[in-house]
């Protein structure tokens, strides 16, 4: 039972009721099927889920994000993850597990302001979510321009399938990394491309709305191309 | 209790209320959510002649420490009065009235708002009177869960706020400040539409058993109608126009 329309709903709006599963920003009231945010409802193979329009993001599991280190303690540095919550970056996971305290020191790695590109190990909320750096694609950011966008417009700078953001990077030159929380770094050998890249990007965010956005920031690519 | 003496007259012999209404009409409202850019959330309500603006921020880091739960999210919220939102100035320290109406607000929030998919951490609300009419608790408890929804913070439903009460020996909706001062009775309901949830729910006069039925009853109506424009002001922010330039 794909297909149903995409409703805008709102908190405490019923969006369905019958044997659904409530997923993302929906809870099951008796029958119903309601929504706890401002979005769109989307209801898919027996599921029921909201698509954030507001609010801040929040750590999942496996995400990648953009950090700042904000600090560190012997142990471990914290990173400003654009969250309610901060990230925890452990010194083990930098210097291996034979890290000392007293023989390594954290600063010569990262400092504070450094840019950092992390997944998220575990964000039980508990305790503040767990950061990590090594893996592909993750490390510390040495260039690039930093761009930040509301967490909820991510999926839509994407596309389809990174529809939206290989094109973006295609026909600017440049390399975008994506922060699930919002933050991205764009970096370009070409300044124009650069630039041209970011007003994309802004251009998404602005008009993350309207519905045949992937033409129209083809459209700004290209006029300005020439 | 008859209400103190007064030269207004509360209900004239058609029915009709001392601002022109009659007894089961609220005054007119309006909300515009998203007003302010520094705040997550936020709300600029217009019941009647109250004027409210209400920021919201959160989830955030709780400070002091101390406060913070390791279960749950906390709510914190602070009603208060501007030096000119009476006639007399009003001293801007925070009065017994407003601690008390900030307490009964949070606890009429409570129950909507999602705390515990954030534990350690606080959302907060703070609602200014610009200007105060009667019945602000229930325009701020209004309008405080409007900037709750545009921040984007979990909740189970939208609390709407209206009062009911009791002047000239009719039960009556909306109580204005008029009303309030020379009238018999005031009733400030919070209610959860879609739940049919009671969340706030004072009483400050002499109502029989069955006056106070009639008051909960039209209270609830009152919300109903109230809900609505909660509703419109969240469309118009989200959802006004597919083609916005």
């Amino acid at each position: 039972m794909s297909g149903e329309r995409k409703r805008h709903v709102i908190p405490g709006e019923v969006i369905t009721s019958g044997s659904y599963r409530a997923e993302q920003n929906t809870i099951q009231v008796g029958d119903n099927i309601v929504s706890t945010i401002v979005g769109l409802s989307d209801v898919h193979d027996g599921s029921v889920r909201v698509i954030p329009l507001t609010g801040g993001y929040m750590p999942k599991d496996d995400d990648l994000v953009i950090g700042k280190i904000s600090s560190h303690s012997s142990l471990s540095w914290t990173a400003d993850i654009n969250s309610c919550y901060v990230g925890m970056l452990p010194a083990s996971d930098v210097f291996g597990r034979d890290y000392s305290s007293s023989s390594d020191d954290m600063n010569a790695k990262l400092a504070k302001g450094d840019l950092i590109a992390a997944r998220i190990v575990n964000a039980d909320m508990t305790r503040d979510p767990l950061i990590t750096i090594s893996g592909r694609e993750l490390g510390k950011i040495d260039s690039g321009e930093l761009v930040k966008i509301s967490p909820n417009k991510v999926p839509r700078l994407i596309g389809k399938r990174g529809s939206m953001i290989q094109m973006i990077e295609s026909s600017t030159n440049s390399q975008v990394t994506i922060g699930q929380n919002g933050l991205l770094v764009v970096s370009s050998e070409d300044p124009n491309g650069l630039l041209k890249a970011i007003q994309a990007i802004e251009l998404i965010e602005e008009q993350a709305h309207v519905a045949n956005l992937t033409d129209q920031v083809n459209e700004m690519l290209e006029s300005k191309s020439e | 209790m008859g209400g103190r003496d007064t030269d207004i007259v509360l209900l004239d012999e058609n029915g009709i209320r001392c601002d022109g209404r009659k007894v089961n009409e609220t005054r007119k409202v309006t909300i515009k959510a998203g007003v302010l850019k520094n705040a997550n959330g936020s709300a600029y309500i217009e019941f009647g002649d109250n004027k409210i603006l209400v920021g919201v921020y959160g989830p955030r880091d709780v400070h002091p420490k101390h406060m913070s739960d390791t279960d749950t999210g906390i709510l914190r919220c602070r009603y208060h009065m501007a030096p000119f939102s009476v006639g007399e100035r009003k001293n801007p320290a925070p009065s017994r009235r407003e601690v008390e109406i900030s307490k009964v607000i949070k606890e009429a929030l409570e129950p909507a708002v999602m705390l515990k998919e954030f534990p350690r951490t606080a959302v907060d609300v703070y609602m200014e009177v610009l200007q105060a009419d009667g019945g602000t608790r229930c325009a701020a408890l209004t309008g405080a869960s409007v900037a709750l929804a545009d921040a984007g913070i979990p909740m189970r439903d939208l609390v709407a706020g209206c009062a009911a009460g009791k002047a000239a020996d009719a039960v009556i909706l909306d109580v204005n400040n008029e009303e309030d001062q020379a009238g018999q009775a005031d009733l400030p309901i919070g209610y959860m539409p879609n739940l049919k949830k009671i969340t706030l729910l004072q009483l400050d006069g002499v109502l029989t058993p069955e006056e106070y039925k009639q008051c909960i009853e039209i209270g609830i109506d009152g919300c109903n109608q109230v809900y609505e424009i909660q509703k419109k002001a969240l469309q118009d922010k989200f959802f006004a126009s597919g083609e916005k330039q």
